[in-house]
């Protein structure tokens, strides 16, 4: 467990000191939600009724962005390679890296929507709602992105093939997160069967992708 | 204790390395592995070490722990560095030290003289100095079998006397090493394996 | 084989002219859609195949697959947008079936791509059996979840497909074609996978006499 915590606790280290880290998700996050009534027109009105669902495709391709610096960065240095001949199997690091990149890009980006959700004139019945949802939500695009991020970890330029890859899988993870984001209008249901099946979403992920993933980076490191 | 393979055979990618591989190692003892580029030395370093999947043969650490892998009872110190710009030297070391189980960081620092550049960023070291703090992983955790891909590449004098010390401490202590060298590394007796016999007797 | 599919979609097509403009599509759409459903699982099934066993044959099946997937795939949505213009007066609805075939393009594209990005062949016939299982896993979630998505936004009035029972002289017809299609991708496939055991022989020349230079 100590060999988890450890690799945690440097995921975070670098990805707040190192660019395209934390900071950098948040930015085109922001950047994002700034453009788009630009794109789109300022009304009111038409603003309140898409937020939640510009909200969620945001974070959608801010945690995509940042999937790459999961694995790459540790395999072009060789650091992959070592924990390969760790203690934990790569099955354990693979989840432990979907975990930091939770936290590290999921987590802040989840609490910073709601409060982004100002400039879009977000209903502010919405906002604790939108948070729980985008709270579990993010797990899943976590570990998704940990998936692609394997699955292209040896290839030159595999940014816009993680997309094309992972992008799909999202789908269920968008639709239930954004319906559990307007479903308790009256407040946080958590019985809502949206979240409910979110969670369920989550838990699938959390045992497929560490095996599909690590199952990817051993046939890189041959 | 023995690591012994037998009958190796080594693909990549569709290309057969080598096959027909014989070889063994035992408790103290220092095999180096020659011969020309492309012949595949470190492919069987990463054989060893469970990266890659022999095609053919097997490979048998006798009287090595049982619930480990070989790979997980070895050091593999190839020409990647594993180390991270952005954190200091102390603090690379600290992690794969935690990561591995728990090491001694003061000692790792000592073996290569690395205690004055400690506190500094990963980022400011020389290509030489980066090599050493690859290499001080090997004071980090004791493992029974040391892999090492040209070791002595980028390292001055002072560094390779270090570096001998340290294998010699390895093979004191009942320790095996693997190392393919291109140069003499004045470690005394030590078995040579060379590719190039293994082609030609194919 | 592949005459004997030929000469099925030949016999059957006259059947076709009895039925109205509309309907005549659906002996083309359905099918298609029918396969590219079944060529994916295919496709999942030898990559299943492929990674437990090692099969290399298994993962040459999987990846000549693909292309004839996607092919149908592609048709299957072309037609039915063709279908949908007269029908729902637009080329694209936000249907769950179409949504959930557009998807399964995307799945057949990145799955191409996968072979096309990684240089090595054997890595890349690992990955993209990873890719073909992963997808192969999601796609039962994608078309649940495009169905609750559809229902929570358009209520049934759009899609009324399912009104009448088929009549027979319109299912009859229908599953011959069903039958010449599955026929002729097992001819297409059948020939693809040769393709590939060729191409991969002529490499295995090639290396060797790049290692004998």
């Amino acid at each position: 467990m100590s060999v988890l915590k450890a690799l945690i606790r440097r995921d975070l280290m670098l990805a707040w000191r190192q660019g395209g880290g934390t900071g950098t998700a948040l930015g085109f996050f922001l950047t994002v939600v700034v453009l788009l009534p630009l794109g789109i027109g300022p009304d009111q009105a038409l603003l309140q009724r898409i937020a939640p669902g510009a909200l969620w495709i945001a974070l959608l391709l801010s945690v995509l962005l940042s999937a790459e610096r999961i694995f790459q960065p540790d395999y072009d240095d060789g650091s992959l390679e070592q924990m390969a001949l760790g203690p934990a199997p790569l099955e354990m690091i693979a989840i432990a890296k979907a975990f930091a990149h939770w936290l590290s890009a999921g987590l802040p980006l989840a609490i910073a929507a709601p409060l982004l959700g100002f400039l879009l004139n977000l209903d502010p019945a919405l906002i604790l709602p939108l948070g729980i949802a985008m709270l579990i939500g993010s797990l899943a695009l976590s570990l998704l992105a940990c998936l692609g991020a394997a699955i292209t970890v040896g290839l030159r330029r595999g940014g816009m093939l993680v997309s094309l890859l992972i992008l799909p899988l999202y789908i269920p993870a968008l639709i239930f997160g954004v319906s559990a984001s307007t479903a308790g209008q009256a407040g946080p249901d958590i019985t809502s069967s949206s979240l409910l099946i979110l969670i369920a979403i989550v838990l699938t992920f959390t045992v497929v992708v560490p095996l599909a993933a690590a199952t990817a980076l051993r046939a890189y490191l041959r | 204790m023995k690591l012994v393979g037998k009958d190796l055979t080594c693909e990549r990618g569709e290309r057969v390395v080598f096959k027909g591989l014989d070889f063994a190692v035992g408790a103290g003892e220092l095999l180096v592995l020659k011969g020309p580029n492309g012949a595949g030395k470190t492919s069987l370093l990463r054989l060893i070490a469970g990266l890659i999947e022999p095609a053919a043969g097997h490979l048998e650490l006798n009287g090595g722990h049982k619930d480990l892998s070989i790979g997980q009872q070895s050091h593999l110190v190839a020409h990647q560095s594993a180390v991270k710009p952005s954190l200091s030297v102390r603090e690379n070391l600290a992690f794969w030290s935690e990561f591995l189980g728990g090491g001694d960081i003061e000692a790792s620092l000592d073996a290569f003289a690395l205690r004055p550049l400690a506190d500094y960023s990963a980022a400011l070291l020389s290509a030489g100095q980066l090599r050493r703090l690859t290499l001080s992983r090997l004071k980090l955790v004791a493992r029974v079998l040391w892999l090492l891909d040209e070791p002595t590449v980028g390292l001055d004098d002072n560094s390779t006397g270090n570096l001998r010390t340290l294998m010699q401490d390895q093979l004191d202590r009942g320790g095996m090493i693997i190392a393919t060298t291109h140069v003499d590394l004045g470690m005394g007796d030590a078995t040579t394996f060379d590719f190039a016999a293994l082609e030609a007797r194919q | 084989m592949f005459a004997i599919g030929l000469y099925l979609a030949l016999v059957v097509a006259p059947a076709d002219y009895q039925q109205g403009e509309t309907v005549r599509i659906m002996f083309v759409h359905v099918p298609a859609a029918w396969l590219a459903l079944m060529i994916y699982s295919v496709m999942a099934a030898s990559s299943i195949v492929a990674i437990i066993w090692r099969h290399p044959l298994a993962d040459l099946a999987a990846k000549a697959a693909a292309p004839i997937g996607a092919a149908f795939t592609f048709l299957a949505l072309v037609t039915g947008s063709l279908w949908g213009k007269p029908m729902w007066g637009a080329w694209w609805v936000w249907d769950a079936r179409l949504t959930s075939m557009f998807v399964l393009l995307l799945l057949y594209l990145g799955y191409i791509a996968i072979w096309q990005a990684i240089e090595d062949p054997r890595r890349a016939a690992r990955i993209a059996s990873i890719v073909a299982i992963v997808g192969f896993i999601n796609v039962p979630i994608i078309k649940f979840s495009v169905e609750w998505w559809n229902s929570l936004h358009q209520p049934a009035s759009v899609f009324r497909a399912d009104g009448p029972a088929i009549h027979s002289s319109i299912l009859w017809p229908l599953l011959v074609m069903a039958v010449a299609y599955t026929l002729l991708y097992i001819a297409l496939h059948l020939v693809a996978i040769r393709s590939e055991l060729v191409g991969h022989r002529i490499r295995q020349i090639e290396l060797a006499r790049a290692d004998a230079a």
